[in-house]
């Protein structure tokens, strides 16, 4: 038996958005190579909404397709809309993720909100910064 | 599509002469080797005849064979049974940093038992030490072990030179040989070691069997209190059908031993240099000479293994890997980390081990379809975007 779902397979064998958005207007890393995966996350924003994201991953099959369709999720949203893109709905798109790479799905969702805040913070806005801590204690 | 299977070390193939050898055992000789009859009697004589083929495989008697259900016991059974019988004389036990977790885990429970245990570490090729085991031994050191060959990277540790310097203290020394009994010479009196883990389905025999080789006259507590089985050492209705065919793989082994370490060498190699050649930044881990014949393990550098094991097995290769990811505990292997491999390196950990299964054609295979595997995930990773720009400019 597979321990992928189907969609993590098909995520993982075709990822969307791999590569990097020159001068991006936001970029967040996430996760170190020493902790196993390491995500950079790359957003343009348009009016308010993320008209590009791109993505460079380091990590397991689950962290490839987990990057592959956070930056699907997020894609045309707008800046609260992605805020609201959280690890159990990145897991329930995948059609679910082993116990032990959940903490994939947290990276995922964390790398597209520092993005975020990096944004925000070069706009000279206030970084909603209270998820952003839980998020970095996960 | 093409399949390949390269996973040698996580377990081999069952030859068809080792199942037609373990059929009759399945069928018609049912017996219960206990038993005083003819059924008894027949079960009885192959389990014997089995116990002689280990045996000499090993060059040992046949009554120091003690069958289990598997390298893992092996372990368990000398690491904890040894140390229970030697503890009038003290509680101290040596291990290395690269041994198995059926030996390293049942160093734990010793622990727990209130023994107290030393690790002694190992070189950039996964050596160990003998001056580094001497300098670890005390008065009260009862039992050091320290695997014969690591299935992981492949290191083949000098033991007869680190089993007389603990044997000069008096202390019992036993070897893990899983990965190396019926895949290179193994001779228990040349090795110079009191007790010895092996395991049939590293040798094309079947899963489920393993034995422990103890020399006559050393004193064990019984592993599985019961009937009078195995000496009274491991009670419990034997395996028949699995017994019968280790002694069968344990047989062809010894007679085809040259000419597989031909094999499997040739192949290794062909691979090792194939690799090399053809993937930038790429380690091979492990001694470079001193290694087994089957044995081709890397590190990807920029990468990860779990991902390239996916990609591999969508082309229809089987292979391993020791990086953090593919394990349960999310931990890079024990192994890697004691060699000195930084974490990130570790986590490109990617291995190959070769058996009769395997052909030129194979290897081949895996030389053709690797290198873009590598390429695009290399592509991917924000790691080698770091490096290629630290380079200043792309290849």
């Amino acid at each position: 038996m597979p321990i992928y779902s189907e969609k993590v397979m098909e995520h993982f064998m075709n990822p969307r958005n791999v590569g990097e958005i020159e001068n991006p207007d936001g970029v967040g890393e996430v996760g170190n190579p020493v902790c196993g995966d390491m995500m950079t996350f790359y957003i343009r924003v348009d009016n308010n909404h993320l008209s590009d994201v791109k993505f460079k991953t380091f990590g397991c099959g689950a962290a490839i397709a987990v990057s592959s369709i956070v930056s699907e999720m997020a894609m045309g949203k707008t800046l609260e809309e992605a805020r609201r893109i959280t690890p159990a709905l990145v897991a329930e798109e995948l059609e679910g993720l082993p116990k032990n790479k959940y903490h994939c799905s947290n990276l995922g969702a964390q790398a597209l909100n520092k993005a975020i805040d990096d944004y925000l913070k070069k706009q000279g806005k206030e970084v909603k910064s209270k998820r952003r801590r839980k998020d970095e204690k996960e | 599509m093409k399949k390949a299977y390269l996973d040698n070390a996580a377990t081999t193939p069952l030859l068809p002469e080792v199942l037609e050898a373990m059929l009759p055992y399945l069928r018609e000789a049912y017996g219960n080797p206990q038993s005083l009859h003819e059924w008894g009697d027949e079960a009885r004589e192959g389990i014997e005849e089995a116990r002689s083929q280990v045996a000499a495989l090993i060059g040992a008697r046949p009554e120091e064979i003690i069958f289990t259900g598997s390298g893992s016991e092996a372990n368990n059974f000398a690491i904890k049974s040894l140390a229970q019988a030697q503890q009038s004389k003290g509680k101290h036990v040596v291990i290395s940093a690269i041994e198995h977790f059926s030996v390293l885990h049942s160093a734990k429970t010793l622990e727990k038992w209130g023994f107290e245990v030393t690790t002694v570490p190992v070189d950039g090729y996964g050596l160990a030490d003998p001056e580094a085991v001497a300098g670890s031994l005390r008065e009260d050191t009862i039992l050091v072990s320290v695997m014969h060959a690591n299935g992981e990277v492949g290191t083949i540790e000098p033991i007869a030179s680190i089993a007389k310097v603990a044997k000069g203290t008096g202390a019992l020394f036993h070897t893990d040989a899983v990965a190396s009994a019926g895949t290179i010479p193994v001779d228990v009196a040349e090795l110079g070691v009191d007790a010895l883990s092996l395991a049939a389905n590293q040798f094309y025999g079947p899963k489920g069997v393993g034995a422990l080789w103890l020399k006559k006259g050393t004193r064990i507590i019984p592993f599985l209190d019961g009937g009078v089985q195995e000496g009274g050492r491991r009670a419990g209705t034997e395996d028949v059908p699995g017994i019968v065919g280790m002694g069968k793989a344990a047989e062809l082994a010894q007679q085809d031993m040259t000419s597989r370490i031909e094999q499997f060498s040739a192949l290794r190699d062909r691979l090792i240099e194939g690799l090399s050649s053809k993937i930038e930044h790429t380690i091979l881990t492990g001694h470079p000479t001193q290694r087994l014949p089957g044995n081709a393990s890397f590190c990807i550098e920029f990468i990860e293994g779990e991902a390239m094991l996916m990609l591999l097995s969508s082309k229809g290769v089987a292979a391993s890997s020791g990086s953090a990811c593919t394990s349960r505990a999310l931990k890079a292997s024990h192994v890697l980390t004691a060699m000195g491999i930084p974490p990130e390196l570790a986590q490109g950990s990617l291995l190959f081990t070769l058996g009769l299964n395997n052909s030129d054609e194979d290897v081949d295979y895996v030389l053709d379809v690797l290198p873009p595997i590598v390429d695009r995930l290399r592509q991917m990773s924000p790691l080698y975007a770091k490096f290629i720009k630290e380079q200043g400019g792309g290849r």
